[in-house]
């Protein structure tokens, strides 16, 4: 399904967790891969698994309740099969993680430094002197005005930005090949937000890291992924370059994104176009195509977008498309209906 | 916000009332939290939220405060909705002054100014149903309605895109956008003339966004309602606003029609602001010109004298440090305050920050 030799391969993983509701199909059949020096954003509104999708590449789940299936590729191993001990010694190393809150990922109880230092020496044997300065240029490098000084300081004395700056510093202070980048900016202000995404997009082009950024803003995907995934209920339901998915998006769902988007770079003299009801219970997800009860074409197909469940096709390019409607019908109505209003 | 001008539904000889008369207006509203230390709690400094904000309301519009975190819009409006005390300045709404009216008297303007809360999971109280949340208005002031409270919230349910069946139900049971609707009826409960909007729709995921602001636009077409709206997300400042305040620090920066806020901004900050908004647009990639801003927002306990803004502005001189700019018309309509500001009229070609 996917071509090999990518760095990150992760194929049809499903991560579903047993709860006294019913089992949650947080990830349900996802498959995409990434090369080194490529970015990939995922975006979905809340709810449709990507925090999940995360974790689960990181081997976060491990150990818990989750009930894991498919393979996680990184440069060959795969995660899902290996000990929750032997992915622990990758993470830091070969792939790292940012979170959406940056408390989170630290310690209340010991300094910047200190983090940064123990995470630096899990993996490089040197002293704590020769680690104490590493860390110090690690927060230089990602912009943290006197860094020596800063050093010392305990997490809850940074703002937001900073805090969000060393906990950036700490996930790259051993130059991982993945770098998973979760909602890294949601919590700041447009100006920290930018300067964070310069951040990230300096350093992936200084280490040559594998990047995915994880955001429900599609700002942000369109500013730094070269391939976007859209996420729908725990699956793909359209991957593509970013031209693919902004200039000639091919499923109603991504359309019903692009129509709810206000736009900050024209007049919009339309109304919104908002998606009808809200996203599904993971629980009880709708058969048949998950997004049929929102979905303004889903009666164009006799019954299949009820009935059965629509793969992910490539529809040229490496553009893949998860719905019945056929080209022909889906090109129309992008033309006439869509793409005017936007 | 506005209806287009021909309105095919207005009656003929009936007067509509004109936009451009003044609901609101504020002078010199200040702010200052006070910050007490010690076993004599003495006040040893001040929390300076709010600093002199002047600017005016009119009726039937969408005027929006938008800012970075803490810059003081939340309290803006609560000092607007009189749920704060002001330290100084004046509220006049409706030719009357209501900055220091006390309890009782507040209580029947209470009906025509409401305020919807910035979080939709924490203004509504959980063991309360809905039916009660909405209905609290009316037992508040005393209302009576025709066919009693209940018939009157589940019809203010269904006019919010809520069940007249969800007036047992409870806040858990509702995702975010229904909850916020929960809020929006309960505002609308006594027909108020101005609305502040607290972030009406940050929680929201995009597409729920959308539902909730074409909600906002309908129901102020139908009642002439008049929105403040405070808002740190400007791709929906712009889509809802007619005119817009940027603040920093406590203080106002500029205010402008929607169209001169984002075409042709002329203080420092907002065109850093602007600038910083990634575009959804594929072929701006790498384009976009960004005004890196350093470091982050100073305290508001200890400003930076005379221009508040000039620790991290590019264009900064002496006397920005030593005068402080006041708030100017340097255009029909738009107010800035900068000693050097860009964009002005007869000035070189605009420098749109959003645009290309
Ligand atoms: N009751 C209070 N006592 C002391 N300081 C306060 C109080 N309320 C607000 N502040 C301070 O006043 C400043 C402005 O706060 P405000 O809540 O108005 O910001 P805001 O612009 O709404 O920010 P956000 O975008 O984060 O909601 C902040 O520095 C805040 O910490
Ligand atoms: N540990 C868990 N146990 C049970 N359900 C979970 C767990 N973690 C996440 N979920 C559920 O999985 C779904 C996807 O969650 P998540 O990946 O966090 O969404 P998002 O796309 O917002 O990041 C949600 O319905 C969430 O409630
Ligand atoms: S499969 Fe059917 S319901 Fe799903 S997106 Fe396509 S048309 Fe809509
Ligand atoms: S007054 Fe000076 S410091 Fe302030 S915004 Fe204008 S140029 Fe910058
Ligand atoms: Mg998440
Ligand atoms: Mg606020």
């Amino acid at each position: 399904m996917t071509e090999p030799n990518s760095f990150l391969e992760v194929r049809d993983l499903r991560t579903h967790f047993p709860t006294d509701d019913g089992l949650v199909k947080s990830v349900d059949g996802l498959s995409f891969s990434l090369d080194r020096g490529k970015t990939l954003g995922i975006v979905g509104e809340s709810g449709s698994g990507k925090s999940v999708t995360s974790l689960s590449i990181m081997g976060l789940h491990k150990g818990g309740s989750a009930r894991i299936s498919g393979e996680v590729l990184l440069d060959g191993q795969d995660l899902v099969s290996s000990s929750a001990e032997e992915v622990r010694l990758l993470r830091g190393k070969r792939m790292a993680m940012i979170f959406q809150d940056p408390l989170s990922a630290m310690h209340p109880y010991y300094t910047v430094g200190h983090q940064i230092i123990e995470a630096y020496r899990v993996h490089n044997k040197v002293t704590k002197a020769v680690a104490k300065k590493h860390a110090i240029e690690m927060l230089d490098r990602v912009g943290i005005p006197q860094p020596d000084k800063r050093v010392d300081a305990y997490p809850h004395q940074f703002s937001g930005g900073m805090r969000q700056r060393a906990m950036i510093a700490m996930a790259l202070s051993c130059d991982p090949d993945l770098l998973i980048a979760d909602e890294p900016t949601t919590a700041l202000d447009v100006t920290v937000q930018a300067q964070i995404l310069d951040l990230i997009r300096d350093l992936q082009r200084e280490f040559n890291s594998a990047v995915i950024i994880i955001t429900h803003d599609l700002g942000v995907v369109a500013e730094l992924a070269d391939d976007i995934q859209v996420m729908y209920a725990g699956r793909a339901i359209e991957y593509g370059t970013a031209e693919d998915i902004f200039d000639r998006p091919q499923h109603p769902y991504t359309w019903g994104l692009l129509g709810s988007m206000p736009r900050i770079d024209r007049e919009r003299t339309e109304r919104l176009i908002p998606i009808k009801g809200t996203p599904p219970s993971l629980i009880n997800v709708p058969s048949g195509c998950a997004f049929n009860p929102r979905c303004n074409y889903a009666s164009l197909n006799e019954g299949a977008s009820e009935t059965e469940r629509p793969e992910l096709l490539d529809i040229g390019a490496g553009h893949k498309v998860a719905c019945h409607l056929s080209p022909g019908q889906r090109q129309k109505i992008w033309e006439t209906d869509i793409k005017p209003k936007l | 916000m506005t209806t287009a001008d021909t309105d095919p539904t207005a009656v003929p000889g009936v007067v509509e009332p004109e936009m451009g008369e003044e609901l609101l207006s504020v002078t010199n509203l200040t702010k200052h939290f006070p910050i007490r230390r010690g076993l004599l709690q003495r006040q040893v400094g001040a929390v300076q939220a709010v600093d002199g904000l002047d600017f005016t309301v009119k009726k039937g519009e969408t005027f929006s405060l938008v800012g970075e975190s803490g810059c003081g819009k939340t309290t803006t409006g609560r000092l607007l909705t009189r749920l704060l005390e002001p330290t100084d300045g004046k509220i006049i709404f409706e030719g009357r002054d209501i900055s220091h009216l006390g309890d009782g008297k507040m209580r029947p303007l209470r009906r025509d100014v409401q305020m919807i809360f910035q979080d939709p999971y924490g203004s509504l109280n959980p063991r309360h149903t809905v039916g009660k949340i909405v209905g609290a208005p009316f037992r508040l002031q005393n209302v009576k309605t025709e066919g009693g409270t209940k018939k009157a919230v589940q019809e203010l349910l269904e006019l919010v895109g809520l069940s007249p069946e969800h007036y047992n139900r409870y806040p858990h049971e509702f995702s975010g956008g229904q909850r916020q609707r929960i809020g929006i009826a309960r505002t609308l409960a006594l027909r108020p003339k101005l609305i502040v909007a607290d972030e009406p729709v940050s929680a929201l995921d995009v597409s729920i966004q959308a539902q909730v602001v074409n909600l906002l636009e309908d129901l102020q077409d139908e009642f002439d309602l008049t929105y403040v709206m405070i808002a740190h997300d400007l791709s929906v400042v712009r889509h809802v606003s007619d005119r817009v305040a940027v603040m920093y620090l406590g203080k106002i920066v500029e205010i402008a029609d929607r169209v001169g806020l984002y075409e042709t901004p002329m203080h420092p900050y907002t065109l850093a602001l602007l600038s910083a908004v990634p575009i959804p647009d594929t072929k701006r990639r790498g384009k976009q010109e960004r005004i890196r801003l350093q470091g982050d927002v100073p305290s508001p306990i200890d400003p930076p004298p005379a221009c508040r803004f000039h620790t991290r502005c590019w264009k900064a001189q002496d006397i920005c440090k030593t005068v402080e700019p006041p708030l100017l018309q340097l255009a029909p309509g738009h107010q800035a305050a900068c000693h050097f500001p860009e964009n002005q009229p007869g000035g070189e070609a605009p420098k749109k920050a959003t645009a290309s």
